[in-house]
């Protein structure tokens, strides 16, 4: 007996950003690391604050994967316990952002110089200069981030920080956040680091 | 109103497990747990079983729990303590059996300080539980544990933590448990289906020309047996189990094809790979079942029915994948399904059947070879089928599966995701315990029984009548059948030593007969019927057995490995 080989669609790898509200308790950022490291997904940047609600956190976690992946990260997420919603935002219209810090050579007129008019190109700024090194600031799109990274290189990278992404879909559909704590002790309103 | 009661953190556990409905506990005292231990004499409605080693308290709260379709509660000290539960924990996440484990930690004051027998078990079981808690503080106890047992036997059920600092247990406060239903943010298991999936399937099972449903232990866990039955029923589709799903519907239903993959039947392998729609209900594609996905029922339109949402799609791509709990989706689409007959998919089928049965190994003389299929398949007989099998891994589980039929739902309990060796004699007890009235036979191979044979002592203490057979070859009997097949009969480090087994019983009050010939097997297995406690039957067999058919790892699932048929054999 011969069977057909199943035709698997291959789908291409591309970058998903992920949106997830979780309750704000001690030990979850663990619980969704371990999930990505044990279900081998892997992760371009996570980051967490806190939100308007001071018993919710946000992650926003890009992932470099299928759009089948993405999905099932959706779902694996969702399983947690602690975890109240959570979206791919990058498969609707959103607002994206990253902010870098970039520390940047500026110890001759040439490189001011070439600093000031990037400056004015880019949505970045210049947030502490001295006679050796300069801080440059940008929020961005990531690509634009990137952009500008590549830009500053042949002046001289010192050293850099990157928050990672945030996002946030447009328009009025949001993360659903209709929810208040009911066990006894969490909704004093001081809100524990969950880090 | 009246006054609350002062409790210690100690007592509102116990007060909290009574008030959850359990009557029996498994576990093991120690240094951080003491404050429990201390306060369990103010409650003789709760029975403790006092194990001989952390994971059978957890292996006998998942027999339990599998047995009674109940909660099972393990009890554990800090550090070495809950450590050795980690197996068991596991062992119930893969199979999702419901399970609640509170373990003693250190006070809060020295937490991270490396103290005496801290360890962090909330960290270590993060991965392997549903949930887990570390409690901070005696006001969250009794919520905890609500909330616990709650997540536990609900949607996908999973086994929970609850991590309490000694100096929480000896906190007080007054005791209040919380009313009404637990409202958890993040935590809404699905229900029902969509109307146009189910429409769509509909459809499609009223279509079929070669259906075919594959059953998961979800079918029993959400109830959904009757479902199955009249779905199978009107629609003439023949039922294809996986492991855990041994029992969803009687063995001897002419619909029921037996177990499916790497050691399933001939009938349900070819079956799936020849199907036109592919029904899966309460499971989850597992690779033991799947064999080569690439080759997976290549020519089907696949219907995936689970509870859990990231199952469906996870390792096949299905058609209509409906996230939902089995029996409310079943009953949304059983009225549209009409009845059918599928007469020549079904004598298709039949020939698949018949050829298996000329190979099979029980029809034939083998003279004075005793071999461990004759000996599960007279243990059937001599029990009338009647009773609950709990095995270890290996051979003789993948036996019990192929050679004793079962006909009730929970009377087929086995470590089948994990694959835990040593599952068998502790689960055994605890399903045992959970149904006193039902024969528990725990059945074993030399090596797995030796894992956790030290629980002998706790049936002999809780009087716990489990029969035990241990189907002894002298090898690690699978792991020499991949040996053979594929690593060139090497049988590095597979020949095992074994102590007397019947000696051994005796050792611990047990009476015990060894069994070397077909022969005995039924005087042997009616000798152990009757006796009141535990007994003990060494059934010792042919060495190099081979469990057919079989799919090698990875390979098509219809590309198995067959027994020879006798004039095959007489040709070679």
């Amino acid at each position: 007996m011969v069977y057909a080989q199943q035709t698997m669609e291959i789908q291409p790898r591309k970058k998903h950003i992920l949106a997830a509200l979780v309750e704000n308790k001690p030990g979850v950022l663990n619980r969704v690391a371990s999930l990505f490291r044990r279900r081998n997904f892997n992760v371009d940047s996570l980051t967490v604050g806190r939100t308007h609600r001071p018993h919710m956190s946000r992650m926003t976690i890009a992932v470099d994967a299928t759009r089948g992946d993405a999905n099932r990260i959706r779902q694996n997420l969702y399983k947690l316990i602690n975890v109240i919603d959570v979206a791919v935002v990058s498969n609707e219209p959103h607002v994206s952002r990253d902010l870098a810090l970039i520390k940047v050579r500026s110890d001759d007129a040439d490189s001011r110089n070439q600093l000031t008019e990037l400056c004015e190109r880019y949505p970045a700024r210049i947030v502490d200069i001295g006679p050796k090194v300069a801080i440059v600031e940008i929020t961005a799109q990531e690509d634009i981030v990137e952009s500008l990274i590549a830009a500053l290189e042949p002046i001289g990278i010192l050293e850099m920080v990157r928050t990672g992404v945030v996002a946030m879909g447009r328009g009025i559909r949001i993360l659903d956040s209709d929810y208040e704590p009911v066990m006894p002790g969490a909704a004093n309103g001081n809100a524990v680091s969950i880090v | 109103m009246a006054t609350k009661p002062i409790l210690s953190g100690a007592e509102i556990i116990l007060e909290c497990l009574l008030l959850e409905g359990v009557d029996l506990v498994f576990g093991y005292p120690g240094g951080t747990i003491l404050p429990t231990y201390d306060a369990l004499s103010k409650y003789p409605q709760l029975h403790h079983v006092l194990v001989r080693h952390e994971q059978g308290a957890c292996h006998m709260a998942d027999g339990y729990a599998r047995a009674t379709g109940k909660v099972g509660v393990a009890i554990a000290t800090s550090g070495p303590g809950a450590t050795n539960l980690v197996t068991g924990i596991a062992t119930a996440m893969l199979d999702s059996t419901p399970l609640v484990c509170i373990t003693g930690q250190v006070p809060r004051g020295v937490i991270g300080s490396d103290a005496f027998q801290e360890i962090d078990v909330t960290g270590i079981t993060l991965p392997i539980t549903k949930h887990n808690y570390l409690v901070t503080d005696v006001s969250e106890l009794a919520y905890t544990i609500k909330e616990a047992f709650f997540i536990a036997r609900t949607g996908r059920p999973g086994p929970v933590l609850i991590d309490v600092p000694k100096d929480v247990q000896n906190q007080k406060i007054e005791f209040e448990y919380p009313e009404g239903e637990i409202r958890l943010p993040g935590y809404r298991p699905p229900t029902l289906a969509p109307a146009d999936d189910v429409a769509a399937a509909v459809e499609l099972i009223n279509k079929a020309q070669r259906p075919i449903i594959l059953a998961g232990h979800g079918v029993m866990m959400s109830g959904a047996v009757a479902e199955l039955r009249e779905l199978a029923e009107r629609a003439g589709i023949p039922v294809a189990l996986t492991l855990l799903g041994t029992g969803a519907l009687p063995e001897e239903h002419p619909l029921v094809l037996g177990m499916m993959g790497m050691h399933g039947t001939a009938a349900s392998n070819h079956a799936i790979q020849q199907a036109d729609v592919l029904i899966a209900l309460g499971m989850r594609f597992d690779d033991r079942v799947t064999g080569n996905i690439k080759t997976y029922s290549p020519d089907s339109k696949k219907i995936h029915i689970d509870i859990d949402p990231s199952e469906i799609n996870k390792n096949i791509r299905v058609d209509i994948g409906i996230a939902g709990d089995l029996r409310t989706v079943l009953t949304q689409i059983l009225p549209g399904v009409q009845p059918t007959q599928h007469g020549a998919w079904l004598n298709q089928i039949r020939d698949w059947q018949e050829d298996s049965d000329e190979r099979d190994i029980i029809k034939r003389d083998t003279g004075n070879t005793l071999f461990g299929a004759q000996v599960i398949n007279d243990l059937w007989k001599f029990t009338e089928g009647a009773a609950v099998t709990v095995t270890d891994v290996g051979q003789h589980q993948m036996l019990s599966a192929q050679y004793y039929p079962h006909q009730r739902p929970a009377t087929m309990i086995t470590s089948g995701g994990l694959g835990t060796m040593g599952f068998g004699l502790p689960g055994a007890i605890g399903a045992k315990l959970g149904k006193p009235e039902e024969e528990v036979w725990s059945i074993s191979g030399d090596g797995g029984f030796q894992m956790t044979l030290c629980e002998l002592a706790t049936a002999v203490q809780e009087n716990a009548a489990v029969k035990i057979a241990i189907i002894n070859n002298g090898f690690l009997g699978m792991v020499r059948q991949w040996q053979e097949l594929f690593h060139g009969r090497r049988y590095n480090e597979t020949v095992m030593f074994s102590p007397d087994f019947c000696k051994l019983a005796e050792a611990y009050g047990i009476p015990a007969r060894r069994v070397t010939s077909r022969a005995e097997i039924e005087e042997a297995v009616t000798w152990a019927r009757s006796i009141e406690g535990p007994t003990l039957l060494e059934f010792v067999v042919e060495k190099e057995e081979m469990v057919y058919p079989m799919v090698p790892a990875g390979a098509d699932l219809h590309a198995m490995i067959r027994r020879p048929k006798p004039d095959e054999e007489e040709a070679k």
